[in-house]
């Protein structure tokens, strides 16, 4: 079900964000929603097209041995078949569900492996990169091309309630960003639904990942890694703007976080995983 | 039926009053006091569900505040509980203890003084696990105890007696599991080979071999968190070389085998009450086995799967989704087989058959969603999310707790000497199999919109999924009281039961003896007839 969502309202946004009617699409859950948010970018295109191949997949694998339990609990229970067989082997029925099995997962094999290193692979077109750091209960961003950081806090009044936060991550259209996710207090998790990935953020290790988002509008996530008291309250919110909006944002932002928070972990030694 | 099983009675010497159960050294006082201790468990970890699914019902602070740290709480003694309270002491110790000495024809179990520590070591287990939530600000750690969150995370005392507890649930299961290796392959009645062995005896072997192999390395594991919260060693901590990452690999080489630990004995005990509900014996025997070798093997080399998003090297995650997948062959072995069983037959719809039955299919749905999550790429989207909580929660809720019904079921007449009110039980199965699918299956879709699991509160608009869970969860908990009501009738008004209720279809030696199964099994050493596994 990929369904946008138009409703978004700019009323209640930080004041940082200059986007006006332009942004008009959000991505977040819908009530009585059943399947992926909206895919936005080149990974969760990928990801929504493998679950297109593994859902009927698994839907007929459940069926079919649905089918099964009900032709056998009719057609031989007790009164229909009193005198029940012997038959205790049959080569042929076992190899072949051994192989059948074996070839399906072969067919869902092929496309994950692709899909996995897809995934892994930092195209070379980086334009962008920045750095997420999970604290105990919120995120921190370093734009270290820019120079700048600011910290995301829940907040507390705005709506969708649990999703929005008081500075939203900015990123421009249509580019490749580098993401390096750390840690610097417990393992904390940024994800955002519509960008089709998550990772970890783990204190002394410096994970490597990338969007490059298609869609402008306003992406949101939850941390997903249990990190403690307020864990359900520190959100993760991305507007996504053109690259025009993108370049004004952080001439703003550089007045306005000129004194940002240090965002260096802790750990000098940072480990880089991968 | 064998005329060995009379005259029992005025040799059997019975120790009376509260030594029969404290001294005990009997398998069956032993088996009994364990299933007593994993109803109570089972009561504790179900009310916590219920408390959560009441928080859950609706977006916003409800009967826990909203507060993540009490959630969370709740959730790691939920998990904790449902898995060494529940499952593991009712299968292992209640209905291993009980049936497998006499389904090999031995007197007792190898070492029946090791067979009351393994049991009563769970006791000052239980009391610091129960204790913990009121102690600080409780262990807020998910079952996984994750460092540091597990470390620097939680300063109270709480996280030590979860630590502690688990020491002492660990050392009672690697001494059971020794018990019933020991007891398995040095026992066995003459004629009954390793080949001729009912399934539950192999599901039993296996889950102890697993046992016996990965629970010390999560001893190892949880003694490094000792280490690193009381006396300053940094074995997880990254400020000072450790690595957080570690932790997960030694938990989950545990934490993988584990969840087959739960899985087996519920393979074993429908592989017994599918063939006699059918009047026929199993399909592929041999393969049966062999299947759940694989399973057990396998088991140990698919641990990261659990943390693809935990930021391992490309190719390690690449060879996790491999193996991880090659174990949906023996399992889908498994399924086939029972259904092969069936085939053919002549199927009665008794109790235990329709938990056995409600097991294949449910199981298999819990299968399918984990050959999904099997796959990295998509598991980056799903990780832990509520399609993960539906999954696992149709693999051991329905699953596992299937399992046991079913061996409740099977087995209580033979255990108590009543039998149970067949009315009554399959309302219980029918109340329990709406209730969770009720649950678990929106769960799916919670998922799939991004729902992060582990949290009190969450977005408004999954809110109504969110309560179509809670309800369901509710009819779950009107099934547990109405098996609370079909217990208590059994006891005390069931119908004496047979030695044999089940019929020709029900052919190992446990149904040879009186019912309730006398004190001490066989006075001579009884006769394997031709065939427990159909060969
Ligand atoms: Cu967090």
């Amino acid at each position: 079900m990929r369904i946008g969502r138009s409703v978004f309202s700019i009323i209640g946004a930080p004041a940082l964000v200059m986007t006006a009617a332009g942004t008009a699409f959000a991505a977040q859950p819908l009530p009585w929603q059943t399947g992926f948010q909206p895919a936005v970018t080149p990974i969760a295109e990928r990801v929504a097209a493998f679950n297109d191949l593994l859902v009927p997949l698994i839907v007929a694998v459940t069926i079919f041995v649905m089918i099964l339990l009900g032709y056998v609990m009719v057609k031989f229970r007790r009164s229909a078949n009193p005198n029940p067989s012997k038959t205790t082997h049959n080569a042929l029925l076992e190899v072949v569900w051994t192989v059948i099995p074996i070839i399906i997962l072969i067919v869902i094999a092929i496309p994950s492996f692709r899909l996995l290193y897809f995934i892994d692979k930092v195209p070379d077109d980086v334009g962008l990169t920045v750095k997420v750091v999970g604290h105990q209960w919120y995120w921190t961003y370093e734009y270290q091309d820019h120079k700048f950081s600011f910290d995301a806090n829940l907040d507390e009044k705005a709506k969708p309630r649990l999703l929005e936060t008081d500075n939203r991550v900015v990123l421009p259209v249509n580019t490749t960003v580098r993401l390096l996710l750390t840690a610097d207090d417990v393992i904390h998790a940024w994800t955002v639904p519509a960008f089709g990935m998550k990772f970890d953020t783990v204190p002394g290790r410096l994970v490597e990942t990338w969007v490059n988002v298609k869609k402008e509008g306003v992406y949101y996530g939850q941390c997903s890694e249990l990190c403690g008291a307020r864990h359900s309250k520190m959100p993760i919110a991305v507007e996504v703007v053109s690259k025009e909006k993108f370049t004004a944002w952080v001439a703003d932002a550089k007045k306005k976080f000129a004194t940002g928070p240090d965002t260096t972990p802790a750990i000098a030694t940072a480990a880089v995983s991968e | 039926m064998n005329a060995q099983s009379h005259a029992h009675g005025a040799h059997d010497h019975t120790p009376s009053g509260w030594r029969r159960y404290v001294y005990s050294t009997n398998h069956k006082d032993i088996g009994t006091m364990y299933i007593v201790f994993g109803l109570i468990g089972g009561l504790a970890g179900g009310i916590l569900s219920m408390l959560m699914r009441i928080e859950l019902a609706e977006p916003g602070p409800g009967i826990l505040g909203g507060d993540d740290q009490i959630f969370n709480v709740f959730v790691s003694a939920h998990g904790l509980i449902m898995v060494f309270f529940l499952v593991m002491p009712t299968f292992i110790g209640g209905f291993g203890n009980w049936m497998i000495p006499m389904m090999i024809g031995a007197p007792d179990m190898a070492f029946p003084r090791m067979n009351n520590i393994s049991f009563w070591l769970l006791i000052p287990s239980a009391i610091l696990l129960y204790a913990s939530p009121f102690v600080g600000d409780g262990p807020g750690t998910g079952w996984t105890v994750y460092a540091p969150l597990s470390t620097s995370g939680h300063p109270g005392p709480a996280v030590d007696m979860v630590i502690f507890a688990l020491h002492l649930a660990g050392a009672s299961s690697i001494l059971g599991a020794i018990n019933f290796i020991t007891t398995i392959f040095n026992m066995r009645a003459p004629g009954m080979t390793l080949h001729k062995m009912p399934l539950f005896v192999w599901a039993l072997l296996i889950t102890a071999f697993l046992l016996l192999l990965s629970l010390p390395v999560l001893a190892g594991a949880i003694t490094m968190l000792l280490t690193d919260r009381n006396f300053g060693t940094a074995f997880f901590d990254a400020a000072k070389g450790g690595d957080p990452v570690l932790y997960q690999h030694l938990f989950w080489f545990f934490g993988h085998p584990e969840v087959y630990i739960l899985i087996l004995p519920a393979f074993g005990v429908i592989s017994m009450v599918i063939p006699t509900f059918c009047h026929k014996p199993i399909f592929g025997y041999l393969g049966m086995v062999y299947a759940m070798i694989a399973i057990g093997v396998i088991g140990f080399v698919v641990w990261a799967h659990h943390m693809y998003t935990a930021g391992m090297p490309i190719n390690a995650r690449a060879y996790f989704v491999a193996a991880t997948m090659v174990i949906a062959v023996p399992t889908g072995i498994k399924i086939f087989s029972w259904i092969a069983t069936m085939w053919g037959g002549s199927i009665e719809f008794k109790v235990p058959m329709l938990w056995s039955i409600g097991l294949i299919f449910l199981f298999t749905v819990g299968g399918v969603t984990g050959v999904v999550l099997a796959n990295a790429g998509i598991d980056y989207a799903l990780h832990d999310t509520y399609y993960v909580v539906a999954h696992f929660h149709y693999v051991l809720s329905m699953g596992a707790l299937f399992g046991i019904f079913a061996g409740f079921y099977y087995w209580i007449g033979k255990m108590c000497g009543r039998q149970y009110n067949e009315a009554f039980g399959q309302i219980h199965f029918w109340l329990t199999f709406i209730g969770v699918n009720i649950t678990f299956f929106p769960q799916h879709f919670l998922g799939v919109a991004g729902m992060p699991r582990r949290i009190a509160d969450y977005p408004d608009a999954l809110a109504g999924w969110n309560l179509v869970s809670s309800l369901g969860s509710y009819l779950s908990g009107v099934a547990a009281l109405w098996f609370l009501f079909v217990l208590w009738h059994t006891m005390t008004r069931g119908e004496k039961c047979a030695d044999n209720p089940w019929g020709e279809g029900a052919n190992s030696l446990e149904w040879t003896v009186p019912s309730p199964a006398p004190f001490h099994t066989f006075e001579h050493v009884p006769t394997i007839r031709s065939s427990a596994g159909g060969h």
